[in-house]
């Protein structure tokens, strides 16, 4: 199991690395939503520092999103699902690699990114730390529970703006303790609560979302 | 002994099923009409006037039903969903996406109440409480899960991928509900409550329980006419559809 874990995994980026424009485009599209919001109420230092921390999650959710329509749609074009499923071992298993590989080629980019945005958003050090911090213990929930419903829109019409309808009611939790976080630091006090939960939704979702997107993946390839 | 099984699993089965529906619906119709009158009669007429809130507060008669059963039905079409990916029933699959619009109805009535009654309580058609916010995701839950089974053409597959939507759903409410709550603390402070005073007049539970009554009822009513188009779209293959068709035009 752990070494089906490992070959997922690897192979999975492995294809992110091959085409990179697809990582970096997703980080782009990042960049530039949360760009346009100091564009859309105005440059006041102020004002900026207090939507920093909600504005960069929801972007970051959206930036999430925009990668999951491609999680299975070509592994379930070119029958490398189908392989998957007939492996063995859980298919649980190869969606928790093809979720973390997910989450190593969209979630840790943007993390890392994402002092350099707090920081244009005039955002207190101790505040940015607590970005990065959130924005690492929350986005593999976002990775994990992205994967249900790109598991369950596999092959269907519209399934971009579909996969969105479904899977963003369900990342109001995420969004709600990541921008808490960094708001509490901002405000002076710990974020320590806000950071426990978000690691319990991560961890949670980490767990029981597999086993979901492994159903609906069996529903999709029947 | 096993009769009570046997028949169980009977009216498992489409074919059965349809008579069956179409019989207690008119049954679920009247109850809901009888119930509704009753309540409605209590709640504009026997009820005492609002010390503090004046008359306008009567649209809770309708508001909290609506919203009380926009709640249930999403779990109800969970545990619809759960027995259609356990024991592998079509009928199952069709309770529950006979079941989704008229709960996405309700949970829009209870928003569109709430904010009639808003707008002289509160001063305001929407404000961001806990309890309004949570309402508005459910209602996003409903409209996600209908518009995944129109998107997929096969219905047995729309029906297992809707259940899993409806299944994932049901354990997030819980989280949604209180992340919302805490978010709402948070930001909000003591701004306003929903929360009720708790001596409240009897009339007004009556007509209350009532009227929520009849709203199940006209729920119930709603999604058997539903599940019957349903079947007949879903069976319109088969012979008995065709023989009860054709006996129904002659």
């Amino acid at each position: 199991m752990l070494a089906l874990l490992k070959t997922v995994v690897a192979r999975d980026l492995r294809l992110a690395m091959r085409r990179q424009a697809d990582i970096v485009s997703a980080l782009f599209f990042f960049i530039i939503v949360v760009s346009l919001f100091p564009l859309g109420v105005g440059p006041e230092p102020d004002l900026l520092r207090r939507l920093a921390p909600g504005v960069l999650w929801v972007a970051a959710l959206l930036a999430t999103m925009l990668s999951l329509p491609r999680l299975f749609a070509d592994d379930f074009r070119d029958g490398t699902l189908e392989q998957l499923a007939l492996t063995p071992q859980p298919l649980a298993v190869a969606v928790f690699g093809k979720t973390l590989a997910h989450w190593l080629s969209s979630g840790l980019p943007l993390t890392l990114l994402s002092p350099l945005i707090g920081m244009q958003f005039d955002l207190p050090g101790d505040a940015v730390w607590t970005l990065v911090l959130a924005l690492a213990i929350g986005t593999p929930a976002l990775s994990a529970i992205g994967a249900i419903g790109a598991a369950l829109t596999l092959g269907l019409r519209g399934g971009g703006v579909l996969l969105s309808l479904l899977v963003l009611p369900l990342y109001i939790p995420v969004l709600i303790f990541g921008a808490g976080a960094v708001d509490a630091t901002a405000g002076g006090i710990a974020a320590q609560a806000h950071l426990s939960v978000l690691a319990a939704l991560s961890l949670g979702g980490l767990f029981f979302a597999p086993w979901a997107t492994a159903a609906a993946l069996r529903i999709a390839l029947e | 002994m096993n009769n009570g099984l046997l028949n169980w699993f009977k009216f498992a089965s489409p074919q059965s099923f349809y008579p069956l529906a179409g019989k207690m619906i008119p049954w679920f119709w009247a109850l809901a009409a009888v119930l509704g009158a009753a309540g409605l009669y209590i709640g504009f007429f026997v009820a005492p006037t609002d010390a503090q809130q004046g008359e306008g507060y009567r649209i809770i008669f309708l508001h909290v039903p609506a919203a009380w059963m926009s709640m249930f039905i999403y779990l109800v079409m969970a545990f619809w969903a759960a027995i259609g990916l356990i024991y592998k029933t079509r009928l199952s699959g069709m309770m529950a996406s006979a079941l989704a619009p008229t709960g996405a109805l309700l949970t829009l009535l209870a928003l569109w109440t709430g904010a009639f009654w808003g707008k002289p309580m509160w001063g305001a058609w929407w404000v961001w409480d806990a309890r309004l916010t949570s309402e508005l995701i459910l209602f996003f839950l409903y409209i996600g899960f209908i518009a995944l089974q129109a998107a997929i053409d096969d219905p047995r597959r729309a029906d297992k991928a809707g259940a899993i939507l409806a299944l994932v759903g049901a354990v997030n409410i819980p989280i949604i509900y209180f992340s919302v709550k805490w978010w709402n603390t948070l930001h909000q402070g003591a701004s306003v409550s929903l929360s009720k005073s708790p001596s409240m007049a009897t009339t007004m539970l009556w007509g209350m329980l009532l009227c929520a009554l009849a709203f199940w009822m006209y729920s119930i009513a709603v999604a058997l006419m539903r599940v019957r188009s349903i079947i007949l779209e879903r069976e319109r293959g088969t012979e008995w559809v065709r023989q009860r068709l054709t006996s129904a035009a002659r």
